[in-house]
């Protein structure tokens, strides 16, 4: 006798066959010439630059279990919102801990810089040089004869 | 050279019945791969929007080399512009077409003399199966293209081709 999960298992049975058959039958009729530069991945055209499997920012981690704890924290408020009317105080007060326990937890995020983004702070070479300063400048300026105005238009 | 393609030397009644189920199954599902480069784009959009309808002639537009039969090639190609194409349609599965819109695609068109970024022709970079004329040609003629590409695919055959 067939249980239920049976007919699941035969489900993806046919379901393995199907995409079986058709694999089966495009290598029957694909023509098959590879060269390297249809073999190449395909990167919109451009040329291919190093590996797929680059290294992400341990930074973005941060972010995402910060984004993981408020996102779990919205999930528990919408049921809780939905069936407010009938918790009535107790509900109100064990939300407004639970909130309480994941702002302390935000405060020390925030606190410990966890949200600062910082960027890099290239470090200028400090050069030792006369330089004119600015009232110079304008007076040199205004000395020297201005030849723009010769230019008609 | 695959498993039956290209596999025999004369058609006999099952290699030509095959070829035409093939060729109906290929001709009647082309997909596209998107090349707008220039005002010729505006009319391909034209074409796939409902007053002119593509799709009933089986074309889906998709954004990737690996999904597509036909390259429609729609503008200018300009020179920075050639090696892409040439290696997007390296990169193209085969059967592949190619069909070339508009008259700057065709020859070069209106930079033919004076255009020093544009290449006189995407034919320079790529094999061209059909050349769709005009500047830019109306989606009727894009239509006309494709139904010239499918006659084209329609004479494809597994049979060896002579030299």
């Amino acid at each position: 006798m067939l249980t239920d999960f049976g007919k699941i298992l035969i489900f993806f049975i046919i379901g393995a066959l199907f995409v079986a058959a058709g694999m089966f039958t495009a290598w029957i009729l694909r023509p098959r010439r590879p060269y390297p530069g249809k073999l190449a991945p395909y990167e919109c055209g451009e040329e291919p630059i190093g590996d797929a499997w680059v290294r992400f920012n341990v930074r973005f981690y941060v972010v995402a279990l910060i984004f993981l704890v408020f996102d779990v924290e919205v999930v528990f408020l919408f049921p809780w919102a939905l069936v407010y009317r009938g918790l009535g105080l107790f509900g109100f007060i064990e939300m407004a801990v639970f909130l309480l326990i994941l702002l302390v937890g935000f405060a020390y995020v925030w606190a410990k810089g966890d949200l600062d983004w910082d960027k890099p702070r290239p470090q200028v070479p400090h050069i030792e040089r006369p330089t004119p300063t600015k009232p110079e400048v304008q007076k040199e300026a205004e000395q020297t004869p201005v030849a723009s105005t010769s230019t008609t238009h | 050279m695959g498993l039956l393609d290209q596999r025999f030397e004369n058609g006999n009644v099952f290699v030509t019945s095959l070829d035409n189920l093939l060729n109906w199954a290929r001709l009647s599902s082309l997909w596209q791969m998107q090349f707008g480069l220039a005002c010729c784009a505006i009319e391909m959009m034209a074409a796939s929007a409902s007053n002119f309808d593509i799709m009933r002639f089986g074309i889906i537009p998709r954004a990737t080399p690996r999904q597509v039969d036909v390259l429609f090639v729609a503008g200018t190609v300009t020179i920075k512009m050639a090696s892409r194409i040439k290696r997007l349609y390296d990169q193209m599965a085969e059967p592949r077409y190619v069909l070339s819109m508009g008259s700057c695609a065709n020859c070069g068109g209106p930079y033919w003399q004076h255009g020093y970024h544009v290449l006189k022709g995407v034919d320079r970079v790529i094999p061209v199966d059909v050349y769709v004329p005009g500047c830019p040609p109306r989606p009727e003629a894009l239509l006309e293209g494709i139904i010239k590409l499918q006659e084209k695919v329609r004479r494809e055959s597994l049979v060896k081709k002579s030299a």
